[in-house]
Order: structure tokens, then sequence, then C-alpha cells
């Protein structure tokens, strides 16, 4: 125990009512200790397993404890990681997948093929894109404990693209003794035994509270420059510290004062006063930007009916929305494409429906769907501002355009549970809801899990059924070449937003604040490697 | 005194049954966690899945049943969510939460008595109006108001105090106390501000007593008089609204854990209840109860302490 005259002073006369110390002035603020970055998360971490898990914060908790056997650099093109290389056969079938020397376990036992085997199959039950893959795959065995061999029924385009992918839910390497729990059976605390660069510590978790990760000093990095996620992960740092807070004004003023290095997300109602404070930097490390959507539900009524989902699409202006829901320009832009702009597959295919909205135009799209009044049930989330916006906004254009709308409000928990029901309004059903993504996870039509036509067979909930769609997607994972990728993707999007299955409300950038004494960051999802804290 | 302890213990028996009744259905209607748990990509097979992993399709009596068992065992479940014996999260969090209200309890007895002494002692005189003036302030400011006037002047602006966060006293008490000092003030006031009135009110209605002019006939000093003679004989309805306060803080300390992220009990309640982790929710619920019972019974015992004509 530890205690100065100072603290123990300014802690004592306060309790007691003198709160004027002459000379207390010295910052008392409990700066983090040299060697730990202290974070502020975007979310509490509590699920653990992000293989059976979605949700962003458990897929940074991922990629601390567990590694990839390839990942997507800052192009987004795909890299060895685990992998030392890929040998590919001629007729593209067989995969023999090589991991590189140095790879072991937190426990110290060696990374084998066997335990990447088992790892996949698990992620290739939870994942869309896994699961979409492993409908070609023959066979996953090993030849050795080093090699990992993929057998294919067909030629597949996207082996690669799949196993190396960014973002939720990614393949993650475990031992084979976690991955071959079930994907209900999910991992808990006992569980975090990855190969990463850093070690979870579980003395001092706090589920919801505070989660603690320790250089893993094992760890071998690659050799090449640390780049998104693939390249060097070289940690320079002791201890990354996620400390939750759940009010955001708690988090600005720890991040001025500098009790905490990093703060995720910075609200934008917030930003303001961060780039006003001395000693903090903001910056946007999310070059890819989050897309906001809105979803219906294609099983009842009216939103089954593609020409009253197409008439709501169009009364959507992206820019009132996005002014709305984010306010400040700098941080948004509009975006007329399915695909997050500025990346590989953005195109204008079919995307005057995005562009040019017009509340008359609606209207009358609507009286030739034949819509006649039916109650449209709109899910407004409540607590997670930018949705409750979007919902907000949503809901007084629909009544513009004359629709009889039921907007019901709710935490995004009950929204969550509501839109799993896919009985008539009426018997708590539901037509549309707001949400958004991260761009790495619709970058392409196969990657998009919005984008499915699979219905109840697959589909993502509103159960979007649309056998041409699912066509398309299945051509573009068997093309070969970029060009050709690139004109089925823009046909794919020609089709999505002619049967408007989901509306597509433009890109958003949420920045990090940070003090200036980090330096490092890289331009991806919040990874910890490579960062520097002086 | 053994007769009141035994029949109190024994009517927590049907109360806590009573609790667990109505927190379990009541949370029931709220909806389940699993599409929580599944994610946002999640198909609806994906959720249907994990209700059936946690037995949530089971009928609504055999997971009643099933945790008023396991309640027998003195076990309160396991989190849906991290996996966690209830009783560990619980064990995690409730030092905070304990340290919080025991430091708040103690500030706001040490500041309020005297306050309402001195304002009765110098009734509708200047410290009357202004210690008034205190309570009136205490009742009306939200306690997340006054916590971001204190984080902006005594962290922000003058340094003198970190902004958040919660350090054992066992590890290291000079943090503690600096780090505990601003929620201290913050949750404080208000009860601060019921404490003294209380006070002010009940001395007052003593001072007027034949054994309080008696008292000053004989010539003792006013002090004394006030503290020995006509505390003593006010203490009823101020031990009364101080295990009050006592009880009311559990819910008071949501709003300062968050404030000043703090790692309580609070928080983890919000929380569980945003996440619809049953286990949690109830076995929280369950054990606030039974602190209010608690400490209703220590106030019971206390009034015989204070006032030796009350018996049981």
């Amino acid at each position: 125990m530890s205690i100065s005259r100072r603290e123990l002073m300014a802690g004592a006369a306060a309790l007691t009512g003198g709160l004027a110390l002459p000379g207390s002035q010295a910052a008392l603020a409990q700066a983090a200790p040299r060697g730990t970055l202290r974070v502020i998360p975007h979310a509490a971490l509590t699920t653990l397993d992000p293989v059976a898990t979605t949700g962003y914060i458990v897929r940074n908790h991922g990629y601390m404890v567990w590694d990839t056997l390839f990942a997507q650099d800052e192009q987004l093109a795909v890299k060895p990681q685990m992998a030392s290389g890929v040998e590919v056969s001629a007729d593209k079938l067989t995969y023999r997948i090589t991991l590189r020397d140095g790879l072991a376990w937190h426990d110290d036992t060696e990374v084998t093929s066997a335990d990447c085997v088992p790892s996949l199959v698990r992620w290739g039950q939870a994942d869309g894109m896994g699961r979409r893959l492993f409908t070609y795959i023959d066979s996953v065995t090993t030849d050795g404990p080093k090699v990992i061999v993929i057998k294919l029924k067909r030629p597949y385009g996207l082996v690669l693209e799949s196993i190396g992918k960014l973002s939720t839910n990614v393949p993650f390497m475990m031992p084979k003794r976690f991955a071959e729990k079930a994907v209900t059976d999910r991992l808990g605390a006992d569980d975090m035994m990855g190969s990463g660069p850093f070690r979870w510590n579980k003395a001092e978790y706090r589920p919801g509270a505070r989660v603690v990760y320790e250089r893993n000093a094992k760890y071998v990095p690659r050799s090449e420059p640390a780049s998104n996620a693939s390249g060097g992960k070289v940690v320079h740092l002791d201890r990354v510290e996620w400390v939750n807070f759940p009010d955001p004004n708690t988090a600005l003023n720890a991040l001025v004062s500098g009790e905490v290095d990093y703060y995720e997300q910075v609200p934008a109602d917030l930003l303001p006063i961060v780039s006003r404070a001395p000693g903090v930097k903001v910056a946007n490390f999310n070059p890819l930007g989050n897309l906001g959507m809105g979803r219906f539900n294609s099983l009842v009524a009216p939103t089954n009916n593609p020409g009253v989902r197409r008439a709501i699409a169009k009364a959507i202006n992206q820019s009132e929305l996005l002014k709305v829901a984010i306010g400040n320009p700098e941080f948004y832009k509009t975006c007329a494409s399915v695909y997050p702009c500025g990346t590989t597959f953005e195109n204008t295919s079919g995307s005057d429906l995005v562009s040019k909205s017009s509340l008359d135009e609606a209207r009358a799209m609507l009286r030739a769907s034949g819509y006649n009044g039916e109650k449209i049930v709109l899910l407004a989330t409540t607590d997670i501002p930018v949705q409750s916006a979007m919902a907000q906004y949503t809901a007084d254009v629909l009544k513009r355009i004359g629709m009889n709308v039921d907007a019901q409000a709710m935490d995004w928990a009950t929204v969550l549970q509501r839109r799993t029901s896919k009985n008539p309004v009426d018997q708590g059903g539901w037509n549309m809801f707001f949400t958004w993504w991260e761009g790495a996870d619709l970058l392409d039509p196969v990657i998009q899990f919005a984008l499915s036509g699979l219905g109840e067979q697959g589909a993502w909930v509103g159960w979007s059924k649309d056998d041409e769609l699912e066509k398309l997607r299945t051509a573009y994972a068997e093309s070969g070449s970029v060009a050709e990728q690139k004109a089925i993707a823009a046909q794919v999007q020609a089709r999505a937003f002619e049967q408007s299955f989901s509306i597509y409300t433009g890109m958003f950038y949420v920045p990090t604040g940070f003090r200036e004494n980090v330096s490092g960051i890289l331009n991806a999802p919040p990874f910890f490697w490579n960062i520097k804290k002086s | 005194m053994l007769r009141l302890i035994a029949t109190r213990v024994l009517s927590t028996i049907p109360v806590m049954g009573v609790v667990a009744l109505i927190v379990f259905f009541m949370l029931r209607l709220s909806g389940d966690p699993a599409a929580i748990l599944a994610g946002d990509t999640a198909s609806s097979e994906q959720v249907e899945k994990i209700r059936v992993s946690l037995g949530l399709t089971k009928p609504l009596y055999e997971q009643f049943f099933g945790w008023v068992v396991q309640l027998l065992r003195f076990d309160l479940g396991t989190s849906l969510f991290t996996g966690l014996p209830v009783t560990t999260l619980i064990a995690q969090r409730i030092e905070p939460t304990a340290m919080l209200a025991l430091t708040t309890i103690i500030f706001s007895v040490c500041v309020a008595v005297p306050m309402g002494v001195l304002a009765a002692w110098k009734s509708g005189g200047w410290i009357d109006r202004l210690v008034m003036v205190i309570c009136v302030l205490g009742f009306s400011v939200p306690v997340f108001v006054m916590g971001y006037f204190l984080i902006f002047n005594f962290a922000i602006t003058l340094r003198w105090f970190p902004v958040q966060g919660y350090t054992s006293p066992f590890v290291d008490f000079g943090r503690f106390l600096t780090q505990i000092t601003l929620p201290t003030i913050t949750l404080s006031f208000i009860y601060v501000a019921l404490i003294a009135r209380i006070t002010r009110a009940s001395v007052i209605e003593v001072l007027g007593e034949d054994y309080i002019r008696t008292a000053r006939a004989k010539g003792q000093i006013e002090a004394k008089v006030l503290f020995r003679h006509a505390l003593k004989n006010a203490a009823v309805p101020i031990v009364t609204v101080i295990g009050l306060g006592v009880a009311l803080l559990i819910g008071g300390v949501v709003v300062t854990e968050s404030v000043y992220n703090i790692p309580g009990l609070g928080r983890l309640v919000v929380d569980a209840i945003t996440r619809r982790d049953y286990p949690i929710i109830q076995g929280l619920i369950l054990f606030f109860a039974l602190i209010y019972i608690v400490l209703n019974l220590i106030i019971d015992i206390i009034y015989t302490l204070v006032d030796p004509r009350i018996r049981y």
C-alpha cells in the first residue's frame, strides 16, 4: 500500500468538506504507467467467443488473442499470416496451406495443422461466407503437422478471401480442444487460449468493466510491416487495458485528463470538445467507414411487396438522413452503391433509386404498388443515437408519403429479439428496422450478408428471397478475374436495388480520440500492435 | 431481542419466495437473450439453436423450479453471456458499491446531523436559512448534474482529483481516497439534505420539552443540552431516515457509478437488464431484497438501543 501525504490530505479534507487545499493543484489524476495503453472500447466485452458471436467488440478481442491463417492488408489484398504460403493445384481444386515456423499457443505448445482443421470447420458452421465456402469443400485434412489440405468439389474463387476475411466472423485459429466445441457451446473465460500477439489476463477480467491483455513475449511476428490485419504484429506495449465507460461524458473527461490514452469511438456531439482539448488528437482510422442500413421484413405485408419497398427507398434522402443522424458533414458522405464508396466494387447500376430521392415519385410508386393503407411497423431503436435518428427521420418521411406508420420505440436488445419474429404485424411482427455495418462487412456480394437471397433457408433477418440474386452471387463466387467480378457485382447491385430488401442510408465515420504521446495506430479496426506510447 | 431476530429471519423466507416469483416471471415477459447472444447477423435458426442450448424453450414452470432448486443449493446460477457464476460477478463488484455506500453514509451523517442540530438551535436565523437552502439544493439538483459539476471543477479544472475509476483501499488506500471523494460528495448531497431536515425537525420538537428547559435551568452548557439531551431524544426518526437512506443508496449508486465509472453492482444490474441476462438480474434482485430486509432488522435493533422504551 502506498499513500502520499498530498493524496491523503486531498482525500481526507474533501471527505470532511474542506475542499480548498492550497498547493494541491498538482495533477492527482492517475496517468497510465509507461507501457500500458488504457483504451475505451466502443462496447463492453461480455461474450468472448469471436467465432460464435458477431459483435465487433468480440472480433477486436479475437484479434488480440488469436491469429488467422491469412489476413487482408490496407488494399484489402489477402496475405499469408500464420501461413507461410499456399500452393494451389492447376485444376484449382486443392489448396495446400503451410504453417510458418515459430507459431505457438499461449501455453507454449506448438500450433499444428490438427488445430487449424477443426478451427476452420467450426468457423464454417458459424459464418455466412464460411457456410458458402464449405458447400464447395469436399474435405479439410492435414498432411503432417504443418500442412492443411483443402479439397474442393468444384473451383471456387473466394477460398483465400473467405479464410482471410477481415471482419466478423473471423476464422481465428484455436487449439483443437476448443475448436472442436459446438458453435452453440461458446468459449468462456477459461478458454481464451490463442497464438496471437497478446495474452488474455483472466485474473483481471471484469465482465462489462475491464479487460486486460498482456504482451505475448513469445509471439514471432512476420517480417513485413504491419498493414491492416496483415504483416508483422509487433507489440510495443506491456499491457493493453480496455476500460468500459457507460457514460460518454466521463469517457471524454478521462481522455482529456490523461487517465486513458485511446477513445475508440468519440461520439459526434463530443468531437468539438475533444478537438480543442490540449494533448489530445482526433483522427479517423477506418477508411472503409460505416454504412447505415434499413432492413425490410420481406415475409409480411406491406413490405412483402417490392413496389412498397422501392417506394420507401425512393423517399429516403441520404443527405437529410445523415444530417439528422450524424450532424457534422465532415463525418458522413452519401453513397449510392450497395458497396462502400471508394472500394473496388462501388458502381452506379440502379443507383438512381437512392441518389435521386423524391417524395412525389415515392407517392406515385406507392400508389402503383397497390399499397392500401396497411400498417407498417417500424422498430425504432432508442438507445443507439444513430439508429434512433434514422428511425425517427424515416417515420416522418413515411407519414409524408401517406403511409400508416407505427414507429415502436424500444431498446436495441428488444429490436434484436423482435426482429426474429416472422408473424404478421398485428401479432408482434415487424416491417422495418435500422442498423449499420462496418464497411469491411459489405465489400462484395458474398461477404455482404444483407445481399443474401436465400429467404428462410439462410438469409439475414427479413428473409430476403430471390433466386436471381443468389444466382448472381454464386456466379461472382465462381468467377475468375477482377473484371468479371466487377461486372457481376454491378448486376448484383442493380438487382438489389430492384428488389430493395434493404435501404442503404449512406456512409459515416466515427473518429478515434487519442493522447498525443500515442503513435503507430493502424488504418484498420482497433488493433493494438504497432502502437507506441512515449 | 432474540425472538425479534428469529421472527425476522423466518419471515425472510416467504418474502424472498415472493420476490423470486415476481422477478422470474416479470423477466420472462421482457423477452429472452438468445437474439442478443447470437448477434446482429445471426439467422433465426441460429437464434433458435441458442435458445434451445440455454434451456429457454422449456416450459416456464420447469425453468422456474430448476432455478428454485439451484437457489436452495445457494447457487445463483451462471451468467448467460460471460459464463461466470453470478456469485463470482457479485463478489467482483460488491466492494466498490459497499465502499461508496459506506463513505456516503459516514460523510452524510457527519455533515448532516450537526447541520440539522445547528439549524434547530438557531431556528429562524441565518444559519437555519442557509441549511434549508442547502437542503433544497440537495433535493433539487440531480445526482448526475452534481457529478458533472464536481468533475468539471475539481477534476478537470483544478485537477485535485481523478475523473473516474476505483481502486480498492486494500490495494492502495491513498488512491482509493482520491478516487472515492467526488463520488461520495455527489451521492451524499441528497442524503445530507434528507438527514439534516429530519434532524432539524426532530430537534426543534424536542427543544420545546420540559426536560430541556430543566437541563438549561441546571446550568448545563448549550452544546451538552443540544447533543446529549436533545439529539439523543430526537434520534428515532433520524435513525429511521438514515436506515431508509442506506436502502435508497442501492438505487442511487447506479447513476454515480456510471458518472464516475465505478465498476459496482449498480452497473452490473443495469448492464444485465440491457442484455436480458436473467441469472444476474434474478440473483441481484434477490440479493438486494435480502439487504433491504437485513437493514430493516438492523434499524429495529438500533431503535431499542437509542430508546429503551421500545421493546419487541
